[in-house]
């Protein structure tokens, strides 16, 4: 990143850490018009430097090869589909997968807030899923929280010298995992229960989303490697652009 | 591809399609309603009745909820775009790999 770009990203973190400092809060996709108003412009303003170093994150990425932008396009689209697949589970209930994990690993989790949020604006507005008074909670917990640590989980599993492919796999569905979990947080802090209060709250949102989303987590990690595999046969040139693989 | 690989891909993908099968054979006349509208319950039951203070900007334009085939729709359309962007790209990217072993 350039002097300018840090900058501004800066300037974003401290303003939004103002917004975000007055209601002190912390909520996979939240329903429209389910998050009291304070909460909701707290967590839009919690997003902003993240999609601000997302733009510029990209905007680099592009400039050092134009080339990119094949991963790039195949990391959005597969966010895309993933977060359109309602799956059956374990539980009796349907969910569906973030898909973020594959460009986090790829791109670092800035670019992939960019790539989320326009997922989620498709579903907010067509969908009626979601929806745009909760778009900076959904962002944060799918297109920010979810991502970043899909990337520490990936850094932290080559650092330890991991399997690649398993480590793809556990960033992956921990990623998604998390998602999940930062969502009942964050219903929680704006619902919480009478008795016991947030963390009460907590464990309650969790119980629903949880035992849902365990397996597909796995589903998640799984396609996940699946991509990776035939991007590491068909597209070696690019991954070692990304710094993915080794030269 | 390798063939170590396709064996993986081949075996991985079994493994999916069971975890997504077994549920809905396990569990006979579960309703697999969205965890979504779960999570809303959940809030119903922590803070009383709780009336939604914005409607969705579609479903007020269209006045009512959106009918579940049209929602389907839209679900086909996105899943559509984006396996049409996968699809157009790994074409691209085998095709190429194919050339570029002629040329060796």
């Amino acid at each position: 990143m350039t002097k300018l770009q840090k900058k501004s990203v800066i300037l974003c973190a401290a303003l939004s850490a103002a917004f975000a400092a007055a209601p002190v809060s912390n909520a996979m996709h939240i329903m429209e018009g389910y998050l009291p108003l304070q909460f909701c412009i707290a967590w839009g303003a919690v997003c902003v430097p993240f999609l601000v170093m997302g733009f510029f994150s990209i905007r680099n990425k592009l400039k050092e090869n134009q080339r990119n932008i094949t991963i790039l396009a195949m990391s959005g689209a597969f966010i895309f589909v993933i977060s359109s697949l309602k799956i059956p589970s374990v539980t009796g209930s349907c969910s569906h997968m973030t898909g973020t994990g594959l460009g986090a690993i790829l791109f670092g989790p800035g670019a992939v807030s960019i790539l989320g949020v326009i997922v989620l604006v498709f579903q907010a507005v067509l969908l009626a899923h979601g929806g745009l008074t909760t778009l900076g909670a959904n962002t944060f917990s799918m297109a920010v929280a979810g991502p970043f640590l899909s990337y520490g989980i990936y850094k932290l599993c080559k650092k330890c010298r991991v399997n690649r492919r398993a480590s793809v796999f556990l960033a992956a569905a921990l990623g998604d995992l998390f998602t999940y979990c930062v969502t009942s947080i964050q219903l929680a802090v704006a619902y919480p229960s009478q008795q016991g209060g947030i963390l009460a709250s907590a464990g309650k949102f969790l119980a629903v989303f949880a035992p849902t989303q365990i397996p597909l987590a796995v589903i998640e990690g799984f396609l996940t490697m699946i991509i990776m595999i035939t991007l590491e046969n068909y597209a070696q040139s690019e991954l070692k652009n990304v710094g993915y693989l080794e030269n | 591809m390798k063939r170590s690989d396709k064996k993986i891909i081949t075996i991985v993908l079994a493994i999916v399609l069971l975890l997504i099968i077994v549920p809905l054979f396990a569990l006979k006349g579960a309703e697999f309603g969205g965890s979504d509208d779960a999570g809303s319950q959940e809030i119903e039951a922590i803070a009383g009745e709780y009336e939604p203070w914005f409607t969705p900007v579609l479903e007020q334009l269209i006045g009512g909820e959106l009918p579940g085939e049209v929602e389907s729709l839209i679900f086909c359309v996105q899943t559509g775009i984006g396996v049409g962007i996968i699809a157009f790209l790994m074409g691209r990217l085998v095709e190429r790999k194919k050339w570029e072993q002629l040329e060796k």
